[in-house]
């Protein structure tokens, strides 16, 4: 947890790729699930949002 | 020989030909040979994806070209996300993709550790499994149809004879209940070779030194099945969960052909949706931005799939 959160601070690729991998099955799981529609609405707005750190963090060093 | 080819090939270039391009560099040389696909690539995938973007934020309506095309901004995003009919259509969707996975890796995985076996008739079993996967979409989607059918069906005869119940007594077809099942069956009845032929690729792609140096260390079968089969096997399975969920998330000709969506809305995956949409009640604005949402699940699970299956490569 410690090493995630070192490398979020020190913007290394690893930690922030698997913050936008969590953001993105995080919207994917919003958008498909049965319970709340609520979730449903905003499961776009975090899956976009997810994609984009995905490709802009895809660029930062090891 | 090979000298002689090239001396000829220039002697018979023409003169002024061969000082223009002498003049280039290696650099502008590549970019020529690289502009024509360039070319194409931004006329048929990125000009219409920008375009589809800007008519996620109008009322832009196909079947009426020359009326104003207004900008609404986040509306035609608002209504999708906030309609429960979508969601419906999402979790139909989300029901058809995760169960036709499942049942595909694990029938196909079995099935190519079998054919891996070697037995008399191996390669046409082989044959004869992969045939379903060589049929049109549209043909499976009739014929099994008829094989569905509760007076005169193949299916429904089988089962009632294994479990006892009257044949014609349910639809698989026409039940809300059991429809979504049925383009599930059908799917993976479909698809399922695919998997197999990729897990068989992956099966022969292991040498038998490991096996025999495991043997050697009078590892069981299932000690090797799980410690030398299954990690060395993964990346191959997991490209195809990548290639099939794709597929599968786009899903339309054989559901359409099969169920038309229905009964009701629960067969209605978001690509039939989206058909309607567009191509029905010419909502284009509507349609793009619901384009749009797809567009961005899929490549946003693409992309944590293919870092994924990197990370599983490497090791």
């Amino acid at each position: 947890m410690t090493h995630f959160i070192n490398g979020l601070l020190r913007f290394r690729r690893g930690s922030w790729e698997l913050l936008a991998s969590i953001l993105i099955a995080l919207g994917v799981i919003m958008l498909m699930q049965p319970f709340v529609l609520s979730l449903f609405t905003y499961s776009f707005i975090v899956t976009l949002v997810g994609t984009v750190m995905f490709i802009i963090v895809s660029h930062f060093p090891e | 020989m090979a000298e002689n080819v090239i001396d000829r090939a220039a002697r018979a270039t023409p003169p002024l030909v061969a000082q223009k391009v002498k003049g280039l560099s290696d650099r502008a040389i590549a970019w020529i040979f690289v502009a024509p696909t360039i070319a194409i690539l931004l006329a048929i995938n990125i000009f219409p994806l920008i375009w589809t973007v800007y008519l996620s934020f109008t009322n832009f309506r196909v079947n009426r070209p020359n009326s104003d095309i207004e900008w609404v901004g986040l509306r035609n995003y608002e209504r999708i996300l906030g309609d429960p009919d979508v969601w419906i259509t999402m979790q139909a969707t989300a029901h058809f993709l995760i169960w036709t996975i499942v049942c595909q890796v694990l029938i196909g995985f079995t099935l190519a550790y079998l054919i891996n076996k070697k037995f008399k008739g191996n390669d046409l079993w082989t044959t004869i499994i992969v045939f379903p996967m060589m049929l049109s979409p549209a043909v499976v989607g009739n014929f099994w149809t008829f094989l569905y059918q509760p007076q005169i069906g193949l299916f429904n005869y089988i089962v009632g004879f294994v479990t006892g119940a009257d044949p014609s007594s349910f639809s698989m077809i026409g039940e809300v209940s059991l429809a979504p099942w049925a383009i599930v069956i059908v799917d993976t009845w479909m698809w399922t070779p695919f998997v197999m032929l990729i897990c068989l690729a992956g099966l022969r792609s292991i040498p038998d030194s490991i096996y025999e140096a495991a043997e050697c260390d009078r590892a069981s079968k299932w000690r090797q099945f799980w410690t030398i089969t299954i990690p060395m096997i993964l990346p191959f399975l997991m490209l195809a969960v990548l290639f099939r969920g794709i597929e599968n998330f786009k899903m339309f000709d054989l559901v359409v052909q099969l169920t038309g969506g229905g009964p009701g809305n629960t067969t209605t995956l978001t690509s039939i949706d989206l058909k309607r949409e567009a191509f029905e009640k010419w909502r284009t604005g509507y349609s793009s931005a619901y384009a749009v949402i797809l567009f961005v699940t899929v490549f946003g699970l693409a992309s944590i799939y293919v870092k994924a299956l990197n990370k599983v490569k490497q090791r």
